[in-house]
């Protein structure tokens, strides 16, 4: 399966990255990249929960492929966000059950945010995506 | 000056830390062990197990008369009558779920149970609870501006239908002594049960509580340097008899048949199943560890500390002390920078600090903030733990402005 253009964007990035600092940065960075969400997506009905800052999403499917907007109120878990994006851009449903994310945080040098001790909750968020794409 | 600690060396995870480039400052979560524990766990286990209250056998004598001497310093460090008041719980939480079920008993629809605003969740949501199971009103008792109980609103709220009063000693998020002695008279004059959430107040100085004069008294090994698995409930002799069993099985009972039993009274009734000998045993040996140490030079060390984190927390602009803390912690925002980003930059650089809602969701709520960063100290915290914490949160600042 080859990966949506803006993730060897980010594999690229990222995978050069050689330490926190550097990555932290890039992250700021990424997390501008988000699709910015109206006040009114950013409600309850949008929450995904399970992560302990405040995390929105929503998704919509053309032509069977899924689009995935995203937000949060904090800048590195945009990031996060943003990079997790990039990796499910125009997925079928299909293929968003196929994703392994771990295998794509640790590409990126990023595997300590996936760590049960994090409450960042994406875990939480791409469990939400496969949620909304079975709902159809 | 850079304050060291004269006890850092007792503690073997520093090394550990060290190695690793980890500075802890979170103490108020769980603290870090003397090698003195670690022996004593090490030595009870090493020496041969056998469990307690069950056998002639002379390794089942040795574990009792240790579990039993454990219980007796737990009296001792509380300056308990006797260690007959001393129950051996899981931890502090489990010691407040067994009141709210061991007094149900005692409450009707319609009564009322007084908490603060400020509680841990392990002193609320017990009691909450309880209040739904019977039809009760669980009151709230509000906060003053600096982050105590408003004694002005207790007094008119703590009234003739309240049956129990529920409160913390030390804020795990405020880091403020609570006025106990005005709320236990109030208590005390309208015929209520107190019970005070020492887990975060037992670590900071000694407290008697013959003195205090509170019905019960929780704490958990874990936050006083002692091993976890392990906590106390103390009680007076006559709110201890109003306790009703909660946990059945082992040696809690005294006769039991098929269709009918009769259990023990306090403390062994409250104490089912095997409980955890050899923590229970190395908290005895945490509070001999304690009890050896200048306790005013202790508080001494931890008063410089704290100012200095105070004096170097006030020097970053826009920074927000959730509170003006009394001792051992700082809770704190900084104005636009999300808590959870700060944290995460913090962690990148090997800096121990909380992040989030400290289990008081409803205090954070009512500050209104959505999270904050708590630093917090232990006997063995140094000004080199501090330096290194505020170098980190000006680079983490830094990156995120």
């Amino acid at each position: 399966m080859s990966l949506p253009a803006a993730a060897c964007e980010a594999l690229e990035a990222f995978a050069q990255c050689p330490g926190w600092e550097q990555r932290a940065r890039l992250l700021l960075q990424w997390s501008e990249r988000l699709e910015p969400l109206g006040d009114e997506e950013r409600c309850e009905a949008h929450r995904v929960h399970g992560c302990e800052s405040q995390v929105w999403l929503l998704g919509e499917r053309q032509d069977g492929r899924w689009h995935f907007r995203a937000g949060s109120d904090a800048r590195l878990l945009r990031g996060l966000l943003a990079v997790l994006l990039a990796r499910v851009e125009g997925l079928t449903a299909e293929e968003l059950q196929a994703v392994d994310l771990s295998d794509w945080f640790a590409r990126l040098g990023l595997s300590r945010q996936l760590s049960p001790s994090r409450s960042n909750g994406l875990n939480a968020v791409l469990q939400r995506m496969r949620e909304l794409a079975a709902q159809g | 000056m850079s304050l060291p600690s004269p006890w850092r060396a007792d503690f073997p995870a520093f090394a550990a830390f060290g190695r690793d480039c980890q500075t802890y400052l979170d103490s108020a979560a769980t603290a870090q062990k003397p090698q003195a524990v670690l022996d004593a766990l090490l030595d009870y286990y090493a020496g041969g197990a056998a469990n307690v209250h069950r056998a002639q056998h002379a390794p089942g004598e040795r574990a009792t008369l240790a579990f039993e001497g454990a219980r007796a310093k737990v009296a001792a460090w509380l300056n308990a009558d006797s260690a007959e008041q001393i129950v051996f719980t899981r931890s502090a939480t489990e010691s407040i779920n067994l009141l709210a079920y061991g007094l149900e008993h005692l409450f009707a629809a319609g009564d009322q149970i007084a908490v603060s605003a400020l509680e841990h969740h392990a002193n609320l949501l017990p009691w909450q609870q309880l209040a739904q199971r019977r039809g009760l009103e669980l009151v709230v008792l509000p906060l003053d501006a600096a982050g105590d109980i408003d004694l002005e609103q207790a007094e008119r709220l703590i009234g003739p239908r309240t049956r129990l009063l529920a409160v913390s000693q030390l804020s795990n998020v405020l880091g403020r002594w609570q006025p106990l002695e005005a709320l236990l008279a109030l208590a005390r004059a309208r015929g209520a049960l107190s019970v005070v959430d020492g887990a975060q107040g037992v670590v900071h100085g000694r407290h008697d509580l013959q003195a205090l004069a509170c019905d019960f008294y929780v704490f958990s090994a874990h936050k006083l340097y002692g091993p976890d698995g392990i906590g106390v409930l103390y009680g007076r002799p006559p709110a201890l008899e109003r306790l009703r069993h909660w946990q059945f099985g082992g040696e809690m009972v005294q006769q039991a048949d098929y269709h009918s039993a009769r259990f023990r009274p306090a403390p062994l009734g409250f104490e089912a199943g095997t409980p955890a000998i050899g923590p229970a045993i190395a908290l005895g040996a945490a509070l001999d560890y304690l009890d050896g140490l200048d306790g005013e030079a202790v508080a001494a060390h931890e008063a410089a500390l704290h100012a200095r984190l105070l004096a170097g927390l006030r020097a970053f602009d826009g920074l927000q002390l959730l509170a003006e803390p009394h001792t051992a912690l700082a809770s704190f925002v900084v104005e636009g920078v999300h808590n959870a980003d700060l944290a995460q930059l913090l962690g990148e650089q090997g800096i121990a600090v909380r992040a989030g809602q400290h289990c008081a969701m409803p205090l954070l709520r009512r500050l209104g903030r959505p999270g904050a960063l708590r630093v917090s100290l232990g006997l063995y915290s140094e000004g080199d733990d501090l330096e290194r914490f505020f170098a980190a949160l000006h680079h983490a600042l830094a990156l995120l402005r």
